[in-house]
């Protein structure tokens, strides 16, 4: 009666998670801090033309494909359109997942009906294998990719899989398969502000910057 | 007490008639998902069966698991089965008391060394031995002691068989479960707050109709009984898998029968018979009731958050975590910041200035 499952989840569900959402916490704040304290020199030249919104808009259009891209690399706007939304999709609708929010910020909204949820998971998991896959079959990707982007994949692939698979009752115990997807959410908390997944946070500090600096060069963006 | 008599005997001495018991029988069959066919199997082999010894020993628990077996408002078939089987030695149900039920432990043990079922329902304190005694003996010898010649031993009760209420967060005894001490025998779990009656004589029919002991799940459960979660087996999950959820326990979808999952059903991770067996004969069970699933066969379920919180909610406190998390991030963020700052000034300030009269020298 050692380490049972059940141990697992309450580990899980208990410290494990505490641990996971102070470190990311902890993380972004200061990778946040550590962005904005780096400043910018000073621009002295007076700003082209005044282009307000510049900053917010970009924040949105920098999420269109350019003209001609999407032909050219389908599977990478494709793929990572459909991998984003059902990403965002399972983990904001899911109704367990809702709670789960609720119970750390207060806020809780309708869920979506889990055979909603369970095709959105399937496109989802589709998308991202073939992200991977176009990754390692494209020459240039290829030599692009470092461990960090791999890294990266398969700490949101596992969250991904896990609870597909706890969901179906596939492979392991329902209540194993819980705990090891709840310790993989842990695990991208985790990673979150230390790998390239902070870009859930810097992306809008990014686009925004960029939109306001080629708004003031009265550059296109 | 004749040894000889056959339990069937025994039962129509006690007014069972052929119809109950056989009725009995199919449902024990349909329980432990046998063909139909089996039930004739088991009604003659249970009508042969002489009576086993069984010697049941309490230890830290609520005598919750006995009352569900014995007070029911009808005599069950369940209640007589066990009665019959189970009075050699019953701290609860014996009219014995101190050294003659003592005594008669001990008799019934030499008497059927090797042969006797030793049951037990609650857990062993490890903390101090006299947390809890009998007739001066601690738990934990007692059931080394009735261990050693028994042919299995069944843990009813989650306390028994995972350590339960007494066992839970901080477990000021140090309590244990059955398993954790019976290495060298047969420990069957049959879990519960208390466990369902008809699956604890199934397994004692079981046991008494094919001689052994049932196929175990991981957990030592009997997983004909044990084998499929209260969430698979729950009339409300087409309402789970819909998204209608009860959010209060008067609410509209209350009234309306939806999943109890927000109310904090733990009907997803508990396996049980409960769904299909029901309780009270058959009559209902907690879901059925308007209540959450507690998860109570579940080892360490006392552990498992608050009853009444979602199974996807974290369980600790969150606010104070969070706060100090990014009061250090705060902190650590603007020293960083002066790190960083110390190190672009101090760049700055050793750079030396180089004319292109002194690049085109050369040097
Ligand atoms: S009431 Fe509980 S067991 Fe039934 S469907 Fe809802 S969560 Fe599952």
């Amino acid at each position: 009666m050692n380490a049972t499952a059940m141990d697992l989840l309450i580990w899980a569900r208990g410290t494990g998670f505490s641990l996971a959402l102070a470190i990311a916490l902890f993380g972004l704040t200061l990778r946040v801090f550590e962005i904005l304290s780096l400043g910018r020199k000073h621009d002295f030249a007076p700003a082209r033309e005044d282009s307000p919104g510049s900053g917010l808009r970009t924040v949105f259009s920098r999420s269109l494909p350019l003209p001609g891209m999407a032909q050219k690399s389908p599977i990478t706007y494709f793929g990572g359109y459909v991998f984003h939304v059902g990403l965002l999709l399972v983990i904001v609708f899911f109704v367990p997942h809702i709670e789960a929010i609720r119970a750390v910020i207060g806020l809780s909204w309708p869920g979506l009906p889990t055979a909603v949820i369970d095709m959105v998971s399937v496109a989802t998991l589709l998308a991202l294998v073939a992200v991977l896959f176009d990754r390692r079959r494209n020459k240039v990707k290829r030599m692009l990719s470092g461990f960090g982007d791999y890294f990266a994949w398969g700490i949101t692939f596992l969250p991904m899989v896990t609870g597909y698979l706890a969901f179906h009752h596939l492979v392991l115990d329902y209540t194993l398969m819980l705990a090891i997807h709840i310790l993989s959410v842990e695990l991208l908390l985790i990673a979150l502000p230390f790998t390239k997944l902070t870009h859930v946070v810097t992306l809008f500090l990014a686009r925004w910057y960029n939109g306001d600096w080629f708004g003031r060069r009265g550059i296109a963006s | 007490m004749n040894t000889v008599e056959t339990l069937g005997e025994i039962l129509r001495r006690r007014g069972v008639s052929r119809r109950g018991f056989m009725k009995y029988c199919a449902t024990t069959a349909s329980l432990m998902a046998l063909p139909p066919a089996m039930a004739e199997t088991i009604a003659a082999r249970l009508e042969k069966a002489s009576r086993p010894s069984v010697i049941w020993l309490s230890f830290q628990e609520c005598t919750g698991c006995t009352e569900s077996m014995t007070r029911s408002h009808t005599p069950t078939l369940e209640g007589l089965i066990l009665e019959t089987v189970s009075l050699d030695y019953h701290h609860t149900l014996q009219a014995a008391s101190g050294e003659g039920a003592e005594q008669a432990r001990e008799q019934a043990m030499t008497a059927n060394a090797g042969k006797y079922l030793l049951v037990v329902d609650g857990s062993i304190p490890m903390g101090d031995p006299g947390y809890s005694t009998i007739a001066g003996m601690s738990n934990v010898d007692m059931l080394l002691d009735a261990a050693k010649n028994a042919a299995a031993v069944i843990a009813v009760g989650s306390c028994a068989a995972f350590g339960g209420i007494p066992k839970a967060a901080p477990n000021p005894t140090g309590a244990v479960a059955v398993s954790s001490l019976v290495k060298d025998k047969p420990v069957i779990n049959v879990p519960g707050c208390p466990p369902i009656p008809v699956v604890i004589t199934g397994v004692l029919a079981h046991f008494l109709t094919f001689g052994g002991l049932p196929e175990l799940d991981h957990l030592g459960r009997p997983r004909v009984f044990y084998g499929e979660s209260i969430h698979d087996r729950c009339y409300r999950r087409p309402f789970y898998d819909r998204g209608l959820f009860a959010e209060t326990f008067d609410d509209e979808g209350a009234r309306k029968g939806w999943c109890l999952f927000k109310l904090g059903c733990k009907g997803p991770v508990t396996y049980n018979a409960c769904a299909t067996t029901k309780w009270n004969q058959g009559t209902s069970f907690p879901i059925q009731s308007g209540h959450g699933c507690i998860g109570c066969s579940e080892p360490d379920f006392w552990d498992l958050g608050g009853f009444y919180q979602a199974l996807s909610m974290p369980t600790q406190k969150l606010g104070k975590v969070a706060g100090a998390a990014i009061a250090g991030g705060t902190i650590a963020g603007i020293a960083m910041a002066a790190h960083n700052r110390s190190m672009k000034a101090s760049a700055k300030q050793s750079h030396e200035r180089v004319s292109t009269d002194e690049l085109e020298k050369g040097e």
